[in-house]
């Protein structure tokens, strides 16, 4: 049986805590005075594609594989959910784009088929294909840190523009705007 | 009128609260000691001035006076009584009154009955509560001063935020803050011995009853505020890691790892300066905390009213309050000595391991609670969750709890585990037999199946200490730890089950459907409006029946839209059965008459939570048992004066 040390610290230990604190004050001053920047931007921006196959989501629509996006031409990828309340609010956007010609390609995350036949019914239809996420995991390897969100790839599955949240009425020329560059 | 008088009482508990740092400073000189005695005194008026300003507030809230911003803010001349109330301390400037309201009637109470520390030691303490509370003063009052009024007066009220109207929440954040508040005595306290060199048996006994009250008021918080957001939020979850939560588990972890060494400090004279230590972080992780919550510095569910320059403003008093004790405590603490020695397998040596591992678990959360902003500061974003929080915390948890069942069967100072080894091994059959079954059944995840196989073993290994002994006289203290320990065991049982045995099921049903979620048949009966004072809603009536032939139960979760302030929030139905919950919320309306369920089937969740409560009793037991036994020591002084002035009066007569 030892007995334990039951000596004085020593005196640089005395001082760690405060040490610390005073590391925890500098820490914070840095996160006070930072700009504000809320953002959460995907490092995989200019990067390509992760690559994934994801079976389709509804009976009679091709499910969503990484290798399809990279015939040459500029793509939306769209991740959505019909619990997502945005999501129903950029659905008329998306359909304007569809009209334009612009091909879109959905993920679904964690959802069903009754769920997203009824949401595509209500709110419009604009995919060409449809992958089902159902546990997140293609979301996850994306980068995405919530639905609604939206992908602009260039023809050969770069990654160009990670759009945040729904897309608005005026940030449809945006959009436009990043699938010309994608183009290029 | 009222507003105004409020306004005074502030300031004249903030001037009071400067004569009381000055009086209890210069009382410790040679000097100005005839100043010491007014501190006590000052103290307590102190407390009862602040509390008048708190319940002016109230008032004005109560009678919707909306000539007070505050009020024209954040209440509505709509809402039930009882959330106008609760109002006047669910926004920034009304819970930082709350807060000094609380450090006062604290500091005054303390004053009143605290007779056994060497005066010196109370002045210092007292002196450096005055010191803590002025700087709080002079936040409201520069910065946030709860009183402001408004001018044009407007015809109605903002509102309150319709999460927040929920009974349970009216009660919550007054309960966390006398948690919180609670703790500065400890802080106080531990700079008042600093400041003597008092730190002995003594200091400990003194300061356990206030560490033990805060501590009781901080676990029934937290097990709450678990409550509400798990059937308000409709997540279905009970903990999140958020910010927010981390800020109140902190202060939670500290002041359990000061209750255990207050109680080797007050029995064996050991661990003075770590004690002392402990008695500054504690309260320090509250006043982090709320800085964390309140500065907008860490993105959190809990969107609390954010502003940088009220953040800065907290982070100057953080840094004087805290920097000061610390660099107090690098100054003294050498001339503390650690005291009496014990060997490593003994009662104290468990209680250091468990002081250790609280202590680790605690930096974990900080560090983890911190990271998304020292990753910032290297151009990364992340958020930190449950993947990081859960394996760290129980790589220390585990071995904490392990000890948590052989310690309290260890004698002081030295022992042998032969001597105990026989009466572990039920526990320890138990642990084996549970984690077998557990394999029976299949599918477990490592920490759910630790959890369920320790929880097991430390139920029946928590009730040992009272083998032997007999019941009617075992002391309130130990009964207040065999079911604390007892608490944490369910409580353990509780979380584990529902990690591992969850049932989770979004459906879209029609009216007439009937769907399933684990043992659960659930129909959609009908979809009736319904309507309260302040909100409309929908509401889905659901008839639903365990297993085959269980008894039809009716449940009710609704879709609520307010409008003051325009907010949809729906509100879960819970039913409780003995082995679990079933637990259902309404979501949107599809297509064609479809509705979204969202079904959760969680066997023993209500555990968490009546474990959580069980750990709350303990302390209040043991509570209850040192008030005793300090009330008898004093009448037993009483006693003994009267006698000797009985003797000295026998003696003059002639």
């Amino acid at each position: 049986m030892t007995e334990t040390n039951a000596a004085k610290p020593r005196r640089w230990v005395i001082w760690l805590p405060l040490v610390l604190f005073l590391g925890f004050v500098v820490l914070v001053m840095f996160g006070l005075f930072r700009p504000a920047d809320r953002n959460v931007a995907s490092q995989l921006v200019g990067k390509p594609m992760p690559q994934f196959s994801l079976p389709p989501a509804l009976p009679g629509r091709p499910g969503l594989d990484s290798k399809l996006l990279t015939n040459g031409k500029p793509h939306l990828v769209n991740i959505f959910a019909s619990w997502c309340v945005p999501c129903r609010v950029e659905a008329p956007q998306l359909e304007a784009l569809a009209k334009a010609g612009v091909p879109i390609e959905g993920i679904s995350v964690r959802d069903t088929t009754e769920a997203l036949q009824g949401f595509l019914e209500e709110n419009g239809d604009p995919y060409q294909r449809i992958g089902a996420d159902d546990d997140g995991q293609v979301q996850l390897a994306l980068g995405s840190s919530g639905v609604p969100e939206t992908y602009v790839i260039d023809g050969k599955g770069k990654i160009v523009y990670q759009h945040i949240g729904e897309i608005r009425p005026e940030q449809l020329g945006l959009i436009m705007n990043k699938l010309q560059e994608a183009s290029e | 009128m009222i507003a105004e008088l409020g306004l005074a009482a502030l300031w004249m508990a903030a001037a009071l609260a400067a004569l009381q740092l000055v009086a209890g400073a210069m009382g410790l000189t040679a000097r100005g000691s005839s100043l010491g005695a007014v501190v006590r005194p000052v103290a307590v008026v102190q407390g009862l001035l602040a509390l008048t300003a708190f319940l002016c507030l109230i008032y004005v809230f109560a009678v919707t006076d909306l000539s007070v911003k505050l009020v024209a803010l954040n209440s509505h001349s709509m809402k039930p009584l009882i959330f106008k109330i609760a109002g006047a301390w669910g926004n920034h400037e009304g819970s930082m009154l709350l807060w000094v309201t609380v450090m006062g009637m604290a500091g005054g109470f303390v004053a009143l009955v605290e007779k056994r520390l060497p005066e010196p030691t109370m002045l210092a303490t007292l002196a450096g509560q005055a010191f803590v509370s002025l700087g709080f003063y002079a936040f409201l009052l520069i910065a946030s001063n709860p009183f402001d009024r408004l001018s044009p007066v407007p015809v109605e009220g903002n509102g309150l935020n319709p999460l927040l109207q929920d009974l349970g929440l009216a009660f919550h954040p007054p309960t966390l803050y006398l948690g919180y508040v609670g703790l500065s005595i400890a802080f106080s306290f531990a700079i008042g011995a600093l400041v003597t060199r008092e730190v002995g048996p003594a200091f400990a006994r003194a300061m356990r009853p206030w560490v033990l009250g805060a501590w009781i008021f901080l676990t029934i918080g937290i097990t709450a505020g678990s409550y509400w957001a798990y059937y308000e939020l409709g997540w279905g979850g009970w903990w999140f890691w958020d910010p927010v939560e981390n800020a109140s588990l902190m202060p939670w972890l500290a002041a359990t790892a000061l209750l255990h060494s207050a109680s080797v400090l007050a029995s064996r004279n050991a661990l003075r300066a770590w004690t002392v230590m402990l008695g500054v972080v504690a309260f320090s992780m509250s006043m982090i905390g709320t800085f964390l919550v309140r500065s907008g510095i860490l993105t959190s569910v809990h969107a609390f009213a954010v502003d940088p320059e009220r953040g800065t403003f907290i982070l100057g008093l953080l840094a004087i309050n805290i920097g000061g004790a610390l660099t107090l405590f690098a100054l003294r603490a050498s001339t503390v000595t650690e005291g009496e020695r014990f060997a490593l397998v003994s009662r104290e040596g468990a209680l250091v391991f468990n002081n250790v591992m609280l202590s680790a678990i605690l930096g974990i959360v900080l560090f983890g609670t911190l990271y998304p902003l020292l990753a910032e500061t290297m151009g990364a974003k992340v958020s930190v969750g449950p993947p990081y929080f859960n394996p760290m915390s129980a790589l220390f948890a585990v071995p904490m709890l392990v000890v948590l069942a052989i310690g309290p069967l260890l004698r002081w100072r030295r022992d042998r585990f032969q001597r105990i080894g026989r009466a572990l091994v039920i526990p320890a059959i138990l642990a084996v037999a549970a984690g077998i079954a557990l394999v029976a059944i299949g599918g477990v995840a490592l920490l759910p199946f630790l959890g369920m196989a320790l929880a097991a073993g430390l139920a029946w290994a928590s009730v040992l200490p009272l083998r032997e002994r007999n019941l009617r006289r075992t002391p309130l203290p130990v009964w207040g730890m065999v079911i604390a320990h007892f608490g944490i065991a369910v409580s353990l049982f509780g979380m584990s089950c529902e990690s591992a045995f969850n049932v989770e099921k979004l459906v879209a049903v029609k009216v007439g459907d009937v769907t399933t979620v684990g043992p659960w048949g659930v129909k959609l009966d009908s979809i009736e409006p319904v309507a309260g004072p302040n909100w409309t809603a929908l509401e889905a009536r659901l008839l639903v029946r365990y297993g085959a032939d269980g008894a039809v139960t009716r449940m009710a979760p609704q879709s609520r839209n307010f409008w003051a302030p325009p907010q949809q929030t729906s509100e879960s139905a819970l039913l409780t059965r003995w082995n679990g919950q079933l637990y259902t919320v309404l979501g949107g309306e599809g297509e064609d008459g479809r509705w979204q369920l969202r079904l959760w089937w969680k066997p023993f969740v209500p555990l968490i939570w009546i474990g959580g409560l069980l750990i709350a009793l303990g302390g209040v037991l043991a509570l209850l048992g040192r008030v005793k036994t300090d009330v008898r020591r004093l009448i037993a002084k009483d006693k003994i004066a009267y006698r000797h002035e009985r003797k000295a009066q026998l003696r003059k007569r002639p």
